[in-house]
């Protein structure tokens, strides 16, 4: 894959944290043993402050559902440290457990009982909470209160999960991958949820691999991939460390590409030199420009292909995501399993 | 009703207290075994309609006749018909006359007791049976004595016969303790490993490590709610035996009870340890077979386990399912106390104690 880094690094962002902070988390590493040992988490810091939405983005692989139990108290890291709400793992167990809310990626609840009976089941292990009634009204499950869990559907049963999660009225929320395999309208739904979760001043930690539900729902992000955190931010923030937040991606018209691949190459700098231009970077044969006013950088570069000869074969125009703040870092797509070495 | 049987039958939810007994975690787990236990036909059926399959099975096969009917093949030729003729009017034989070959045959399959073959005139009698096979015996005995008394002998003794079938003694009387046994070995394995797996499969057990749910209460709740599924199970098969095949209890119920919860909490142990580590339902099912195999053959749930040489006696009797038919049997068939029973007792009473430890212990929680 061809991806030239153009950009200076992007600009540290934990110099603007809040005081007081609901997960700390220090050069983290997670090795599992086995032949090759996999090293899921390799040098990991998160600091979630309180009140916060903070989300974990990476594909598939990179460490994000390791990372997640280990601060849930699930799984032991290899080394470093890890404190959730000012209190420690394998010291403080019940305590952190009676105030945190956790959701699985994927959890198969007893599909015999029904709505109200499976929240009456976790309301009982909480000390403190809130009735399973309320909790069902918060997950809008209100007429499916005596239904039995397996006649729910995908998006419904997700509901019922983070209503499991939340009937011990936490003061911390660990979602893994809160909306995958859901519907449009299911996903709205459960960003509802979680917003309205917040407003009562509670901290949320996500894992996601979707961009639109981190930069929705997410305060800040942690990109993370092999096991790092490789950009960390507020969703703008990070768009804006690109140099700019508006994307020009345009291919060329493939016969006057034929045979002159060698005298492409030097196009990149072609176009670093027009108007508000900040970045420029191949992606599966489309170029990409990062730029700041599309408005000038357009016109011109335009006119460049036309004195080059170079036909468009498409050319559209988007505002920058956080899926191009991966492709950036990481060189390839949140989307892409496999990832290329290095 | 009472306020578990409410929550149980889903009426009536919103008046249930806060915070009252129903609330606190152990109850609720409970509840929802017995709710996932209630709300499957198929497990229902076979916890409670398989025992009573088996004694109704096995005790009409097994049933006493009155007349004892035995069959006998008479090899064809002139010299038989007499002997065929005589023991066809008497109805404790079912005469069957083939050839020589036919017989023989009939006879190696064990669809015949006795072949008997005749030659000469006065004939000359040849009985064809295995010493080996007590019924062929008995035929034997009782054709000679029939065709003895058809030629003309006369008993000089003056016997009669009092024969009795006493409830206690009958082969169904024997068997509903072993059954007993049998199904509170099963249930308390299926009951307790198979669902404890399948519940680490789905993540569930997992889940609940997420809350601040102890661990004991958990498994406590799994071990309790199979013993509350029990109490029918039992309840059924006694009644069952009592009013339709007329099995008498001689021991107290209270014993018999007592026996039943010891026996189904050291199983319950037992599947616990079975399940405590096994990833897949193919594991934890293999290793169930693999447990209840040796328990099946040896400890006398179909015939006593005195059957078995000496040399393995030892083994047999601390095999945790042999304690518990035995003491069953000595309660229900000749009214033992418990206390003559205290070993017994005291052997199951350590494989459930040190079954739950060990599984507490090395558990895989996810």
């Amino acid at each position: 894959m061809s991806c030239r880094r153009v950009l200076t690094p992007h600009p540290d962002t934990r110099t603007h944290l809040p005081v007081s902070a609901v997960i700390r988390c220090q050069n983290l590493f997670k090795t599992y043993e086995g032949r090759p040992p996999v090293e899921a988490v390799r040098g990991l810091d998160l600091e979630v402050a309180e009140g916060e939405c903070f989300g974990l983005l990476g594909p598939n692989g990179a460490g994000k559902t390791t990372t997640i139990e280990i601060l849930e108290g699930l799984l032991t890291a290899t080394s470093g440290t890890v404190e959730v709400l000012g209190r420690q793992w394998g010291r403080d167990d019940d305590a952190i457990r009676q105030r945190v809310g956790i959701s699985f990626q994927e959890t198969k609840l007893s599909e015999k009982l029904s709505v109200r009976e499976t929240l009456a089941l976790f309301r009982s292990f909480y000390r403190r909470g809130i009735p399973p009634e309320e909790a069902i009204e918060r997950v809008e499950l209100a007429e499916k209160t005596k239904s039995r869990v397996g006649k729910l559907s995908g998006g419904q049963k997700q509901r019922l999960a983070v209503a499991c999660a939340l009937v011990g009225d936490p003061e911390l929320l660990f979602l893994d991958e809160p909306t995958t395999g859901l519907d449009p309208k299911s996903r709205r739904q459960l960003w509802e949820i979680i917003r309205s979760y917040r407003q009562q001043g509670r901290s949320v930690l996500l894992t996601t691999h979707y961009l639109d539900e981190a930069e929705r729902l997410c305060d800040r992000v942690a990109i993370v991939d092999r096991g790092k955190v490789i950009a960390l931010g507020t969703p703008h923030d990070l768009i804006v460390s690109l140099g700019g937040e508006h994307v020009i991606e345009f291919t060329l018209d493939d016969q006057s590409a034929n045979g002159s691949s060698t005298s492409r190459e030097p196009d990149h700098d072609v176009f670093l030199r027009l108007p508000s231009v900040r970045s420029v970077h191949d992606d599966h044969g489309r170029t990409c420009l990062s730029v700041s006013e599309p408005h000038k950088a357009l016109p011109a570069l335009l006119d460049c292909l036309h004195s080059m000869n170079l036909p468009l074969a498409s050319l559209t125009t988007r505002h920058a995501s956080l899926e191009d703040v991966f492709v950036r870092l990481a060189g390839r797509h949140l989307e892409d399993e496999e990832s290329p070495t290095p | 009703m009472t306020l578990a049987e409410r929550e149980l039958s889903g009426i009536d939810e919103q008046t249930a207290p806060q915070r009252g007994w129903t609330d606190r975690a152990f109850v609720q787990l409970v509840l929802a075994r017995l709710r996932e236990f209630y709300r499957e036909p198929e497990a229902v059926f076979w916890t409670y309609g398989f025992p009573i399959l088996l004694i109704v099975g096995l005790g009409i096969a097994f049933r006493n006749r009155s007349v004892e009917q035995m069959s006998v093949d008479v090899e064809s030729g002139p010299d038989a018909a007499v002997a065929a003729s005589t023991l066809g009017t008497n109805p404790r034989f079912i005469v069957t006359t083939s050839d020589p070959a036919t017989c023989a045959m009939r006879l190696r399959t064990g669809k015949t007791q006795l072949v008997l073959s005749a030659s000469g005139s006065p004939p000359a009698y040849r009985y064809h049976f295995d010493p080996s096979r007590p019924e062929s015996v008995l035929a034997r005995n009782a054709v000679d004595d029939a065709l003895e008394r058809a030629a003309g002998r006369v008993d000089r003794l003056k016997t009669t016969d009092e024969t009795a079938s006493e409830p206690g003694g009958r082969y169904v009387d024997f068997l509903v303790p072993g059954l007993l046994g049998m199904s509170l070995m099963g249930g308390g394995l299926w009951g307790v490993g198979f669902v404890t797996v399948d519940m680490r499969i789905r993540k569930l057990v997992k889940r609940f490590l997420a809350t601040p749910m102890k661990k004991r209460e958990f498994l406590a709740a799994i071990m309790v709610s199979r013993m509350l599924f029990m109490i029918p199970e039992v309840f059924i098969v006694l009644v069952f035996a009592r009013y339709c095949f007329g099995v008498m209890y001689y021991g107290s119920l209270w014993s018999v009870a007592f026996l039943v919860l010891i026996g189904a909490t050291m199983f319950a142990g037992i599947g616990l340890l079975v399940a405590s580590r096994a990833k897949t339902v193919e594991a934890v099912s293999g290793l169930m077979n693999l447990v209840m195999l040796p328990m099946w053959m040896l400890s006398g749930i179909f015939f006593t386990s005195d059957r078995f040489p000496g040399a393995v006696q030892p083994v047999i009797k601390i095999l945790p399912l042999t304690p518990l038919i035995d003491a069953l049997r000595s309660v229900m068939l000749e009214g033992s106390s418990l206390s003559s029973q205290a070993a017994r007792i005291a052997i199951m009473a350590a494989w459930g104690v040190v079954s739950f430890a060990v599984a507490l212990k090395i558990f895989r929680w996810q």
